[in-house]
């Protein structure tokens, strides 16, 4: 967990309680963070039905939204997240890409 | 509740927009607890709409909003509403909430999503702040961004069953899917209106370079409606939808009181003057004085003390009070008082529609009972053929129902000829009273002649009259009519003259008559007296022969009885029988 070089990408999903897109999407970012970001990822989980004050100020009006909080720049993702490679480009990790 | 049956209850169903004549022709406003769908193109009025609904609310019924801004910065939106003095800045956002959900530049998709995340951040937002009404501007941005028809249709009945369940009356605004520049598709967008209770078309086309806005409500639920496309215009005060008249609408109060034309004739004419809050029209060929008697009228109106507009599209403010000074009309000194507001409206581009709110507006703020457009042809200029004629008509009705005397000049020009006597906008049948002014060319003059074609409710003259502008005024003259020709002008002055030469000519000899008559009379009178003298004298002798001849008699009997005595004879009884003997 803590090797230094080694960035840690914490991310935040905004659900919206357990509708499909937001069950999918959840899904698919498990699945891409073990593909590409083994061990360097943290997962934040938000429903906009607990936390609707929260996902007001945040500015989260689709869900879901994967937002990356760290490292800079933010960058929000809305989506299912059904495609890696749009991910990873957005990421800045095209390089891992194939 | 819809179906409810009388007007109260179906008003108290909805929730007005403080539009001016949208909410008459819904019967009352959008339906309340329901979502209605506004369609219309790019800069057709959607968000003005959408905004005079919200600040409406707040304003008039303490009703907080809340704007969801899918296509503009909220902070652009304010800023641009301010030039309607709607003083957006002066609301918290406890009273009208704006929600900045434009898609960031920024975006990233990745499959398909939906929106529950805004609605349950405006669901916690809606109820801390107790909003009733709600705007969705420009829905078809994020709509647009799903990547099926399927999840599309998905978000739009997730949106509605959420207004629905949180008894918001929703507004949703959306670009019109005929045009191409709509990012919506025709099976979403016509899903929605299946869906929403009530739709209302906007739409913005250019005739001739002249902008026209229309305005029609294409559905409304349990609601009856007026059908028809309404022009609306984008004023200073934001939204203004023309009402066409429609049945049910109280009638403006009528009244009797007569207000006087300016010309002291021509009220005799009319039997008293035009009706207050009635409409004039004068119509006639350039030069016909037309400008002349409604400026007549308007100084009547002032120095009565009413104050007055006097709208003039053919020329400047100063120009018609120069003009009219020279026939002794004096309008300056109210201009200075501020009884009289010239309007120069030459210089108001725009819609037939546009001016028509300009004047209201600039009326409403002037209070002014009596008003003078001169001329109102002018609202029929190129482009404006179309709606001209609605224009016109609720020109009359707007000045009937708020009590204002309205006179209007219309030019007849050579298209339109005299013969059908029609004026271009055909509010020669709307007006209540039509005073019609031409030429007549005659022995090298044209003079010109004046007479009422109509005037409803009162009886007036069918003779023409001559006009006559001088230094002192208008006034009308007695024409004449010799062998069926109508004389005016010069030929009437030597007419008159020559009448005049007559009647002398016929008093002298009338008078010479009389003086031989006279004379004539006086010779009977002696001669009769002579003659009586010579009776007299006649009967005189006439006695005196009688009794001359009686005095003969009786001496002869007498005679003979002396003879009779003499020689003794027997006494005789009778004269006669003596005479006899």
């Amino acid at each position: 967990m803590s090797q230094p070089p080694v960035e840690i990408f914490r991310f935040r999903l905004y659900v919206a309680g357990d509708t499909q897109n937001s069950i999918q999407a959840l899904a698919n970012l498990k699945k891409f963070c073990q593909v590409y970001l083994p061990d360097s990822h943290e997962i934040e989980v938000l429903d906009v039905f607990q936390e609707s004050c929260q996902t007001l100020e945040d500015g989260i009006f689709m869900t879901p939204t994967l937002v990356k909080l760290s490292p800079f720049p933010m960058i929000k993702i809305v989506g299912t997240l059904n495609q890696s490679n749009i991910i990873l480009q957005a990421l800045g990790l095209d390089t891992l890409a194939l | 509740m819809a179906n409810a049956t009388t007007t109260h209850s179906l008003t108290s169903n909805k929730v007005p927009t403080g539009i001016t004549g949208f909410d008459e022709i819904t019967d009352g406003g959008l339906p309340k607890g329901r979502t209605t769908l506004l369609v219309g193109g790019p800069g057709s009025g959607k968000t003005i709409f959408a905004m005079h609904f919200l600040t409406h609310g707040v304003k008039e019924f303490q009703e907080p909003g809340i704007f969801v801004a899918f296509e503009e910065a909220p902070k652009r939106i304010i800023s641009n509403f301010e030039s309607f003095g709607w003083k957006l800045n002066e609301l918290t956002s406890d009273q009208l909430f704006f929600l900045d959900a434009q898609p960031k530049p920024d975006f990233i998709q990745s499959g398909s999503f939906d929106i529950s995340g805004m609605l349950a951040a405006l669901e916690a937002k809606v109820k801390k702040m107790g909003a009733r009404r709600i705007v969705f501007d420009a829905l078809d941005i994020v709509i647009s961004l799903l990547p099926d028809a399927a999840s599309r249709r998905q978000e739009i009945y997730r949106l509605h069953d959420w207004l629905l369940a949180n008894e918001l009356t929703g507004l949703i605004t959306t670009k019109a899917s005929r045009e191409e520049i709509s990012s919506i598709d025709q099976q979403s967008f016509s899903f929605m209106q299946f869906m929403v209770d009530c739709a209302v078309m906007l739409n913005h086309r250019v005739i001739q370079g002249v902008s026209q806005r229309n305005l029609r409500v294409q559905k409304f639920r349990g609601s009856g409606f007026d059908e028809d496309e309404s022009p609306f215009v984008i004023g200073r005060n934001g939204f203004d939808v023309a009402l066409a008249r429609t049945l049910g609408r109280v009638d403006a109060k009528v009244t009797s009181e007569r207000v006087t034309s300016g010309v002291e004739r021509l009220d005799t004419m009319l039997g008293g003057g035009y009706y207050r809050a009635s409409s004039v029209l004068i119509t006639g060929f350039p030069g016909t004085a037309k400008t002349t008697l409604s400026g007549a009228f308007a100084e009547a109106a002032c120095e009565r003390g009413e104050p007055t507009m006097f709208v003039s599209f053919d020329s400047d403010g100063t120009e018609v009070i120069r003009n009219l000074t020279s026939v002794g009309i004096h309008l300056q000194r109210f201009v200075d008082n501020g009884l009289l507001r010239m309007i120069s409206a030459r210089t108001i581009t725009g819609s037939a529609e546009t001016l028509l709110v300009r004047i209201k507006t600039l009326s409403k703020e002037h209070k002014a009972r009596c008003l003078v457009i001169d001329p109102v042809s002018a609202l029929s200029k190129a482009g404006n053929e179309l709606t001209a004629n609605g224009v016109a008509e609720r020109l009359i009705d707007w000045s009937k129902s708020d009590g204002i005397t309205l006179v209007c000049t219309s030019l007849l020009d050579e298209m339109s000829g005299q013969t059908d006597g029609g004026s271009p906008l055909q509010i020669s049948t709307l007006a209540d009273t039509w005073l019609h002014l031409n030429y007549l060319v005659q022995a090298g003059e044209r003079n010109r002649g004046m007479s009422i074609i109509k005037s409803r409710g009162t009886s007036h003259s069918n003779q023409v009259r001559e006009l006559i502008l001088s230094d002192d005024g208008v006034t009308l003259a007695d024409i004449y009519t010799a062998g069926g020709e109508v004389l005016m002008g010069t030929m009437r002055w030597e007419k008159e003259s020559a009448e005049r030469v007559a009647n002398e000519v016929a008093e002298v000899a009338a008078q010479l008559k009389k003086v031989s008559l006279d004379a004539e009379e006086a010779v009977l009178e002696v001669r009769a007296k002579s003659l009586q003298t010579e009776l007299v004298a006649k009967q005189v002798e006439k006695t005196l022969l009688q009794r001359t001849t009686e005095s003969r008699e009786r001496e002869q009997s007498r005679g003979l009885e002396r003879m009779k005595e003499l020689r003794g004879a027997d006494i005789s009884h009778t004269g006669k029988k003596v005479d006899k003997l």
